[in-house]
C-alpha cells in the first residue's frame, strides 16, 4: 500500500474518531457514535496491515486475539460501580503499550541506522509519558479497588523528589541525544516510571475523579508522541483528541469541587492533618426521623428530588431508589435526580449507575440545571452524599469547602439524609445541613432505608 | 516544513477540535466518554504493529516486545468499546 494511500484511509479513521465524540453530545446519537470510532479502529489496522514494513502476522494477530478476549471478557463482566477501576487499569495499559512500543521502534531505527536527534527527543518523550501513565494508572487501580490505603501519602521533600525525578529523566534525555545508546532510554523509562507513583500517591479518595481523569489526559498524550516518533498522524491527532478530552474532565472536576488543579496534583486533600470547620456545630442538635414518618411524607408530596452520592454505590442501594422512584411516580409525585459533577469516583458515575437501574436519563439533571428547583421541592432525599450539600460551601469563609458549588438541597420544604452515622464527609468538615430546622436524617444503611421507605408508602 | 513541523500542526489543530467536541459532550456521559476515549487512545496499536512485524532475519526481540505491545492495546480496544457499548445501552428515555 502506497504511504499516500494508507494516510488517506488513516484521515478516514480519524474523521469517525471525531464523529464517535461528537456523538456523546446526547444519549440518543451516543451508540451510534461509538459504532462510527469502532469502524475507525478496525480500518485503522487493517490500513497498517498493509503497511511496507510488516512482513510476519503471527505475533500481530496472536496478540490482537488473545487481547480481544480478555478485552471483553472484562468488560462484559464488570460491576458498573466498578467502572473507574477498569478505566484506570485500561489507561495502564495504554501507557505501557506506549512504553514498549518507544523502545521497539528505538530498535527498529537502530538497526536501520536511522537516529536522528528529533527522533531521538520524542522516543524519549514518548517512553517517559507512558511510563507515568502506566504507573500512575496502577497506582490509582490499587487505590479504587481497595487493594492500596486511599488516604493521601505524603512525606517531606515530596515534591523536592519530584523535580529532581523529572531533571534527571531531562538529563537522561540529552545524553541519548548526544551518545543514542537504548541503556539511556531504558533508565529514562525506570526513572519515569517512580514518577508515575509519586504523583499519585499523595492524591486522596475523592479526589480520584480528578486524577482518573488526569491520567485519561496523560494516555491520550502518551498516543500523541508516539505518533510523533512513528510520523503517523492518526495517532498525533486521535491522542490529541483524547488529551485534551481527559484535560478538559480533569477541569471540569477540579472546578466542582473549588480546587485548583495543582492543589489537587501537590494532594494531601482529605488526610488527617485536615482542620475542621471554623464555627462549631456543637451543642445543636440534629432531628432523625423513621422510615414510616418519611414514607407518609413523600407519598404525600407533589415533588420530590433525590440526591444519590456515593454512599449509594457503595450499598448498593440503586435498584432499591428505582423502586421508590416508580412507586412515587405510580402516586402522581413528580421525581427527579439532581447530580453533583462530583458525585462519584470518576465523572458521569452515578449518571451510569442510575441508567444501569433503569432510571429514565431525562429525570436526572445536572447541578446548574436543577438548583433552581429545589426552592419549589416538597422534599429532598439525600442518599449517601454529604459534602456536596453543605451551605458552609456558601456562607462561611472560613470552610475548607468555601466556594465550591452545591446542590441547594437546603432550600426544599424538607431535607431527608440517609446516613450511616454522624460522621463528618470526605473533606473532614462538618455539615451545617444536618443542624437545619427543615432537615431530618434518617440513620441506617442506604439500601435497608430506600427499601423500608418503599414498603412504608406501598402500606398506607 | 520538515515532518515534526507538520506534526506539529496536526497535534494543535486536533487539540482545538477536540476542544469544542468534547465541551459538546452531556455531562451525564462522561463515563461513557472517558471509556470510549480510553479505546481510541489505544491506536498506539498501529505502532505496535510496525513493531510486532518487523522481521529482518527471523525471530527477534522486538517481535516479543511488538507482541505485548499489540496485546495491551488489544485489551484496551476491545475492553473500552465493549464496556462504552454496554453503558450507552442502558440509557433510556421515560417510556410514555
Amino acid at each position: 500500500m502506497s504511504p499516500d494511500l494508507s494516510a488517506g484511509i488513516y484521515l478516514v479513521a480519524t474523521v469517525l474518531f471525531i464523529l464517535g465524540l461528537k456523538g456523546l453530545a446526547s444519549p440518543k446519537t451516543a451508540l451510534r457514535g461509538n459504532t462510527y470510532a469502532m469502524v475507525g479502529m478496525v480500518i485503522a489496522i487493517v490500513a497498517t496491515f498493509y503497511h511496507k514494513d510488516v512482513s510476519s502476522y503471527s505475533w500481530i494477530v496472536a496478540g490482537l486475539v488473545i487481547g480481544a478476549i480478555i478485552g471483553s471478557v472484562a468488560a462484559v463482566r464488570i460491576q458498573m460501580t466498578d467502572m473507574p477501576q477498569l478505566v484506570a487499569i485500561l489507561h495502564s495499559f495504554v501507557g505501557l503499550s506506549a512504553v514498549l512500543v518507544a523502545i521497539g521502534t528505538y530498535e527498529m531505527h537502530a538497526r536501520m541506522d536511522a537516529l536522528g536527534t528529533v527522533f531521538l527527543i520524542e522516543v524519549s518523550l514518548g517512553s517517559a509519558i507512558g511510563a507515568i501513565t502506566f504507573t500512575g494508572s496502577v497506582v490509582a487501580f490499587g487505590k479504587l479497588q481497595g487493594l492500596l490505603k486511599s488516604n493521601p501519602l505524603i512525606f517531606k521533600g515530596q515534591h523536592l523528589l519530584n523535580l529532581a525525578l523529572i531533571i534527571i529523566i531531562g538529563l537522561l534525555c540529552y545524553k541519548c541525544v548526544i551518545s543514542p545508546s537504548v541503556g539511556y532510554l531504558i533508565l529514562l523509562t525506570i526513572l519515569a516510571f517512580a514518577l508515575g507513583v509519586l504523583i499519585v500517591v499523595p492524591v486522596g479518595g475523592a479526589d480520584m475523579p480528578v486524577i482518573v481523569s488526569m491520567l485519561n489526559s496523560y494516555s491520550g498524550w502518551a498516543a500523541a508522541a508516539t505518533g510523533f516518533t512513528l510520523h503517523n498522524n492518526l495517532l498525533i491527532t486521535t491522542g490529541a483528541l483524547v488529551g485534551s478530552s481527559g484535560a478538559i474532565l480533569s477541569y471540569i472536576m477540579c472546578k466542582a469541587m473549588n480546587r485548583s488543579f495543582f492543589s489537587v496534583i501537590l494532594g494531601g486533600f482529605g488526610g488527617e492533618t485536615e482542620v475542621a470547620s471554623g464555627e462549631s456545630n456543637e451543642g445543636k442538635s440534629v432531628s432523625s426521623a423513621g422510615a414510616a414518618d418519611a414514607g407518609f411524607m413523600m407519598e404525600n408530596a407533589t415533588k420530590i428530588i433525590i440526591v444519590p452520592g456515593y454512599g449509594m454505590a457503595v450499598a448498593q442501594a440503586q435498584q432499591a431508589v428505582k423502586e421508590l422512584f416508580d412507586t412515587l411516580t405510580e402516586m402522581q409525585v413528580e421525581v427527579k435526580f439532581a447530580i453533583h459533577p462530583v458525585a462519584g469516583r470518576m465523572p458521569g458515575h452515578m449518571n451510569v449507575l442510575l441508567a444501569e437501574a433503569d432510571i429514565p436519563y431525562d429525570v436526572v439533571e445536572e447541578l446548574e440545571e436543577i438548583n433552581g428547583e429545589f426552592a419549589t421541592t416538597d422534599i429532598a432525599l439525600v442518599i449517601g452524599a454529604n459534602d456536596i450539600l453543605n451551605p458552609a460551601a456558601k456562607t462561611d469563609k472560613s470552610s475548607p469547602l468555601y466556594g465550591m458549588p452545591i446542590l441547594d438541597a437546603y432550600r426544599a420544604k424538607q431535607v431527608f439524609i440517609c446516613k450511616r452515622s454522624m460522621s463528618s464527609g470526605y473533606a473532614g468538615v462538618d455539615n451545617d445541613l444536618f443542624y437545619y430546622d427543615n432537615c431530618s436524617l434518617i440513620f441506617g444503611d442506604a439500601k435497608v432505608t430506600v427499601e423500608a421507605l418503599v414498603e412504608a408508602i406501598r402500606e398506607s | 516544513m520538515s515532518e515534526s513541523m507538520v506534526g506539529i500542526y496536526v497535534f494543535v489543530l486536533s487539540c482545538v477540535i477536540g476542544y469544542y467536541v468534547i465541551w459538546g459532550v452531556t455531562p451525564a456521559l462522561h463515563t461513557p466518554l472517558m471509556a470510549v476515549t480510553n479505546a481510541i487512545s489505544a491506536i498506539v496499536v498501529v505502532g505496535a504493529i510496525l513493531v510486532a512485524g518487523y522481521s529482518d532475519n527471523g525471530f527477534s526481540i522486538m517481535q516479543v516486545i511488538g507482541f505485548f505491545a499489540v496485546l495491551l492495546a488489544s485489551i484496551n480496544i476491545f475492553g473500552g468499546f465493549v464496556v462504552t457499548n454496554r453503558m450507552l445501552a442502558m440509557f433510556k428515555r421515560k417510556k410514555k
